[in-house]
């Protein structure tokens, strides 16, 4: 047999050849690249100085400064050459980067408490919407319940409008409960929209966990509940974990409640972003700098919980 | 051990009756099999006495004792699934003693328990293996000692040899009747499968439609079914029925079957005119020239020791087990003789064993 017959007789149609896998590899790189190279542009921008931000041609090598992160965690005061001149020396690095540019610093900015807020509200209510969603999924799948198609039909069909379709009810209803900008009012909200979203992602998950195994930990002489934690929910950990993806991502992100309903004491990152530029003009790099914090949390999560979610996209879609 | 007694036991899910009012008693230490078609509520009478499903009505007695509404884990009963139901992330080891880490056993005592248990079904090499590596036959194996290892007061099997392949399903029957004559356990075991059944069973309960048709020994079901549906799912190929209209009289020795008069055993009721069907098993039929009810050769089947004869009788297809020596062919044109003590009589509308000398007694569930 020739070799030209040997590999032709040797291509696979499971496997790919070579060439394809080569092609496939490319294009994913393609694809990284074209996702990453916006954050890492704003990684970048977090370093550079307000008029390298917005020098054009940008500049891709740049002379790095921390100016942005000190923008951002403080409040300054422009003050006269001669003022500061007649200052004590300054204590700190950052001290010294801001005299440089004729300006004090007041105090802290508002950062740190918008950035605890945003954690605060994204993982309480992800935590919650994934917890009363584990239960509801689970009574779903397992009893038989009265009027069960119906029920859950109601729940998806919370999330047939934009969420932002009801703010001005909300907004209404939250300010004659006393909700607006607490942390509670918006755990609640951001529960209410994720908790549709668990209940089916998790009902698909749990109903692929055989039903003996819940069985025979029952006849075994677990109660219903033991069984669920300790037999039900280690299986259903892949499930858990996307789905708290999910919930935290939208959580998170989440805009347009968080500008109507909180302006103070439980605003969160995503409305609190844009008021930097406002700050003494337009900070780019202040902003890149809190873009790049912001994105820092939701980054480890999904980092510590990704092979729990890998499995969990493409569950169901192969046969185990 | 104990004995499991069943009393008007009825399930239903909305519209639909699973199980209809049956009651039976399993005495201490049988292997009692529950056979059935699929959808005969055999597996939900199982839930039941596990305690796994409620039921709608009736009473189950453990030892004479009343659990109908006893939690699952206070029954002291194990269960086997089709599917093994071992938990994937435990080793052997630890599944096999978790029915006693769940009642808080000391470390140590569970440790030896498995140790005995895995004894018992050859299993000790495989103690610390994952259960994702094991045969079907060794899942098997781990499903029943996580059952044993309790010691519980019976064990109920849901086709737990359903997963497995065919070597290693007769392999199983074996392993498993062996286990029961060592234990001596109440089992109640369910199964569609009549050679399981037949083979392991010193009870069958034969259930059709959520009623059980008939209790008794795998003989008895086979030889003496106490209805159409019994002879006709019991037995492969089935129990022949041969259609005709006629009145019995209780004493008749014999039975007017279209224009022929064909002896039976001896009739004990009395019965007006109203369509019959006499029912033969395949193996009491011999081909002879002479025979009352005569066909054409349909087709053969060799089987090696027998063969399986069909014919075409003005009665319908009706088939016979023959030894495979005798020379038949198509097309031909024979005399069918039925050996007259192993004949039954039913009466079509109830689909009911007429009683005779050889269908004396047949229990009705």
């Amino acid at each position: 047999m020739t070799a030209a017959a040997t590999r032709s007789t040797a291509h696979s149609i499971v496997e790919a050849s070579p060439r394809t896998k080569a092609f496939a590899g490319g294009l994913v790189i393609l694809y990284a690249v074209i996702t990453i190279l916006p954050l890492l542009w704003i990684v970048a921008t977090a370093f550079k100085s307000q008029s390298d931000a917005i020098a054009y041609p940008p500049k891709v090598i740049f002379e790095p400064t921390l100016e942005g992160y000190v923008n951002l965690f403080t409040v300054r005061t422009r003050q006269t050459p001669d003022f500061i001149a007649k200052l004590p020396p300054p204590e700190t690095w950052y001290d010294q980067l801001v005299r440089k540019r004729d300006m004090v610093i007041a105090g802290p900015s508002k950062v740190v408490p918008r950035f605890v807020n945003s954690l605060i509200i994204g993982f309480g209510s992800t935590f919650l919407a994934v917890f009363l969603g584990t239960l509801a999924a689970y009574a779903f799948s397992r009893f038989r319940i009265p009027l069960a198609d119906d029920l859950l039909f109601f729940i998806l069909s919370t999330r047939m409008m934009p969420p932002v379709a009801v703010a001005i009810p909300i907004y209404l209803m939250y300010r004659q409960l006393n909700l607006t900008d607490t942390r509670l009012g918006m755990i609640l909200l951001y529960t209410a929209v994720n908790v549709s979203l668990a209940v089916w992602l998790l009902k698909g998950f749990i109903d692929e966990i055989p039903r003996e195994y819940e069985e025979a930990a029952l006849v075994d002489g677990y109660t219903r509940l033991q069984a669920l934690r300790k037999v039900v929910l280690p299986q259903a950990v892949t499930g858990i974990a996307a789905t708290a993806i999910f919930c935290l991502i939208f959580s998170w992100n989440e805009y347009a409640f968080a500008v109507l309903l909180t302006s103070g004491e439980a605003q969160t990152m995503p409305p609190f972003i844009p008021f930097i530029i406002g700050e003494g003009g337009q900070d780019w790099p202040a902003v890149a700098a809190a873009t790049t914090l912001f994105v820092v949390p939701i980054v480890m999560f999904t980092v510590l919980l990704r092979k729990h979610l890998l499995r969990g996209i493409t569950f169901g879609a192969v046969r185990k | 051990m104990a004995q499991i007694r069943i009393e008007n036991l009825r399930k239903s899910f909305d519209q639909f009756t699973a199980v209809e009012g049956s009651t039976f008693t399993i005495d201490d230490g049988t292997f009692f099999a529950m056979l059935g078609p699929s959808g005969c509520g055999k597996t939900t009478t199982l839930r039941m006495i596990a305690g796994l499903e409620l039921p709608t009505e009736g009473k189950i007695l453990l030892d004479g004792e009343d659990v109908t509404f006893h939690r699952a884990a206070a029954r002291d009963i194990a269960f086997v699934f089709q599917l093994f139901a071992l938990y994937p992330h435990m080793n052997v080891g630890e599944n096999i003693g978790f029915p006693l880490k769940c009642q808080g056993m000391a470390r140590r005592e569970i440790r030896e328990r498995v140790q005995e248990t895995a004894r018992m079904l050859r299993i000790e090499h495989l103690l610390s293996s994952k259960t994702s590596k094991l045969s079907g036959g060794d899942r098997q194996r781990v499903a029943l000692g996580r059952a044993m290892v309790r010691r519980p007061k019976a064990f109920l099997m849901d086709e737990p040899l359903g997963a497995l392949d065919a070597e290693f399903r007769h392999l199983m029957c074996g392993e498993l009747r062996d286990l029961h004559d060592r234990i001596k356990a109440t089992t109640v075991y369910v199964t569609h499968d009549q050679l399981e059944a037949m083979s392991m069973a010193d009870q069958i309960a034969v259930m059709n439609k959520g009623r059980v048709e008939q209790i008794g020994t795998p003989q008895e079901v086979y030889d003496r079914p106490a209805s159409m549906f019994v002879a006709d799912f019991i037995g492969s190929p089935p129990m022949n029925f041969l259609r005709f209209e006629g009145g019995l009289r209780s004493g008749d020795r014999a039975v007017s079957f279209h224009e022929t008069r064909l002896a039976v055993p001896e009739i004990r009721e009395d019965r007006a005119r109203a369509p019959l069907a006499l029912g033969v098993r395949p193996e009491h039929i011999r081909f002879a020239d002479a025979g009352a009810v005569r066909g054409e050769v349909f087709g053969a089947e060799y089987l090696g020791t027998t063969q399986i004869v069909t014919v075409d009788t003005a009665y319908g297809r009706v088939a016979a087990r023959l030894p495979s020596s005798a020379s038949v062919r198509i097309g031909e044109t024979i005399g069918l003789e039925f050996n007259a003590e192993r004949l039954a009589l039913f009466d079509v509308g109830s689909g009911l064993a007429i009683r005779t000398a050889s269908e004396e007694g047949p229990r009705h569930g």
